[in-house]
């Protein structure tokens, strides 16, 4: 192999060569011989046409498995529990409405949105009611933003490293671009009362789930989210309506949206009392953690994949931080002894996934890729040691700890610790 | 200026003349051209709809129950799941005992939650799972007495109501760290 700009220990590549000189310029990426030793046959699909145009389209049959990991549900209450987003086989950083992560506590409502209501209510000078089509017809505002829940990689805290994928680790993330209306504007028509200093919104589900969080914070950048990546949103994500709280734990982005009342403290729900609440050692607790501390996480090559040939390798991921911006993202293949320099991707923006990727040259020999982001605040990722370091054990929140795949001699992929 | 929403296309003449007189252009904007749908609605017209309870009781409804009145509901409402004496089940939590610095720690209503109102605020929203939100708000506060009482908090035959929810100290009250204000 020539030219190879080493950055780090074990085969990283200095990522500006994937500007200037893509892959293919190392010329180490073995070309199957099955494709250029003869005259490849006119296919089958060239010679007849395939079927016309479609209402609402479908991926490719040949891409069927690629699907959001669901935990077997509770029979006790069967609407509740998870699917996660399968993050190491998508690409880029918007995550498929199909694929969004979901997360529920009584199930998916079946809203007919003519009869969904919302209403803004307590500490305010005039209680407001809205119907769907009034939030319609507000001036509409788009972002893209990261969703995670805090529950997110909350294997990571159990005691072995279990070898599964990035997805069942991590899925409990999803990005997508959100459309709606500022929740400021609708407080502003109702009228912010002097002594109202907190938002407690519920949800329309069967459990009526309810958070609350800070008046600053819902005057920042708060809104009631109508569209998913141009769609209405997915009724798993809250359809017609979810408040979207941008950077924060994805469970105060109350879904299936119906109730904002502002008051002067936080309601104490169960899910931000007995739930969402991080046991320290000494039995106190932190309340109201509400950011997603920065993180990222290699989504290729990563747990169950297995490289199927030495030599260059791209290796990507996400990073993402509730602080604001990715400033950098430093990749390891020595299991952390030496560090370098990921490629982000053009204009990342501010609480939004971003993706990263550096040119690998695996040599054969074992290895243990590792990722580690640093926010626009200074934040730097932290090993999964110091997380662990800073609560109970029993605690399974809030966990940004680094990830570790370990690659060996075989080219397996697996989660490890050490 | 708060101004009541008026469908663009029910708009009358004599609502219409007024809104000319004030100088707005159509009958969903305010006099600085902002789009404004909220339609008016009391807070009397709320009760029963919303059912947030706060710390200090406010959003309780008027009714009462004691512990003693509570068991019944319990056994029938709750103990399957829950258990008899609120020792959980497989995937149900536990309601009873526990504590915070044990190995592992084993986090309830009694070791765990900070304020009584939620557990008014969550079994009356939420409990039992199979059909949220069909308890009478006296079953309510009988049921939720008698977790209470299960954990040692009040007596069998205290009367658990809006005035009274005061007078009910949760033993982790000061159990939680307070992040909201860090950003
Ligand atoms: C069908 C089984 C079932 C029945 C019946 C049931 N529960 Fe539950 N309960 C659950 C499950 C499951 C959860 C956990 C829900 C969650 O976290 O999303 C729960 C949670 C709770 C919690 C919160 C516990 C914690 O520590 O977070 C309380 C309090 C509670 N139930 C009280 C009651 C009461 C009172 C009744 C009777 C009126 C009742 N439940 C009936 C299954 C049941």
């Amino acid at each position: 192999m020539k030219n190879f700009d080493l950055a780090a220990g074990n085969g990283l590549i200095n990522r500006r060569h994937m500007l200037s000189l893509g892959m293919a310029s190392f010329g180490s990426v073995v070309v199957s011989k099955s494709l250029a030793a003869q005259t490849p046959d006119i296919p089958a699909w060239s010679k007849s046409p395939g079927p016309g145009a479609s209402e609402y389209g479908a991926p490719s049959r040949f891409t069927d498995d690629i699907k959001r990991l669901a935990s077997a549900s509770n029979p006790i209450t069967p609407g509740t529990g998870a699917s996660r987003t399968p993050l190491h086989l998508l690409q880029g950083t918007i995550t498929p409405n199909s694929l969004h992560f979901e997360r529920h506590h009584s199930g998916v409502p079946d809203i007919d949105p003519a009869e969904h209501r919302l209403i803004i209510h307590g500490m305010v000078r005039q209680p407001l009611v809205f119907s769907y089509e009034d939030l319609l017809a507000y001036p509409q505002t788009s972002h893209t933003y990261f969703l995670e829940c805090s529950g997110n990689s909350g294997a990571s805290t159990g005691a072995n490293a279990v070898d599964t994928s990035a997805a069942t680790l991590h899925g409990l993330l999803s990005c997508a671009q959100w459309t709606g209306v500022m929740l400021s504007t609708l407080l502003d028509e109702a009228g912010i009362g002097p002594d109202a200093s907190w938002v407690m919104a519920t949800g329309a589900d069967a459990a009526s789930l309810g958070r609350s969080i800070p008046l600053y914070k819902a005057l920042n950048d708060v809104f009631i989210a109508l569209y998913q990546n141009g769609e209405p949103i997915r009724p798993e994500q809250g359809y017609p309506m979810r408040m979207f709280v941008p950077g924060w734990e994805g469970n105060v982005s109350v879904k299936w949206l119906t109730q904002i009342k502002l008051t002067d403290g936080p309601a104490n729900f169960k899910d931000e009392t007995s739930r969402y609440t991080e046991l320290l050692t000494n039995g106190k607790a932190l309340q109201f953690t509400f950011p997603m501390g920065v993180k990222s996480l290699i989504t290729s090559p990563s747990g169950q994949m297995s490289l199927q040939r030495q030599g260059l390798h791209e290796v990507t991921g996400l990073a993402w931080s509730g602080h604001g911006g990715i400033r950098r993202v430093e990749v390891s293949a020595d299991g952390g002894m030496t560090w370098t320099d990921a490629h982000l991707d053009q204009n990342p923006a501010n609480l939004a996934l971003v993706r990263f990727r550096i040119p690998w040259q695996w040599s054969g020999g074992p290895a243990i890729l590792q990722s580690r982001a640093t926010d626009a605040t200074g934040n730097v990722q932290p090993t999964r040691e110091a997380v662990l370091a800073l609560y109970s054990s029993a605690n399974r929140y809030h966990f940004n700890g680094i990830q570790r795949w370990a690659v060996s001699v075989q080219g397996e992929v697996k989660n490890v610790y050490a | 200026m708060f101004m009541p929403k008026l469908s663009i296309l029910s708009v009358t003449a004599l609502v219409l003349t007024s809104l000319i007189l004030m100088g707005c252009g159509t009958a969903s904007m305010n006099d600085t051209g902002q789009i404004m749908l909220g339609q008016p609605i009391s807070e009397a017209n709320l009760q029963g709809w919303d059912l947030i309870v706060e710390p200090d009781g406010r959003g309780l409804p008027s009714g009462s129950g004691t512990a003693a009145q509570g068991q019944l509901v319990y056994e029938e409402q709750c103990a399957a799941c829950h258990g008899q004496q609120g020792e959980g089940g497989p995937s149900v939590p536990i309601l009873v005992g526990g504590s915070t610095t044990s190995t592992p720690p084993n986090l309830t209503v009694g070791s765990y939650w900070p304020f009584a109102s939620t557990v008014f605020d969550y079994v009356r929203r939420a409990m039992p799972p199979t059909a949220p939100k069909s308890l009478s708000n006296a079953e309510v506060y009988q049921v939720v007495a008698y977790v209470l009482n299960m954990n040692g908090i009040v007596t069998r035959d205290f009367v658990l109501d809006k005035n009274s929810f005061a007078q009910v100290q949760m033993p982790n009250h000061d159990g939680f760290i307070d992040r909201s204000q860090v950003q």
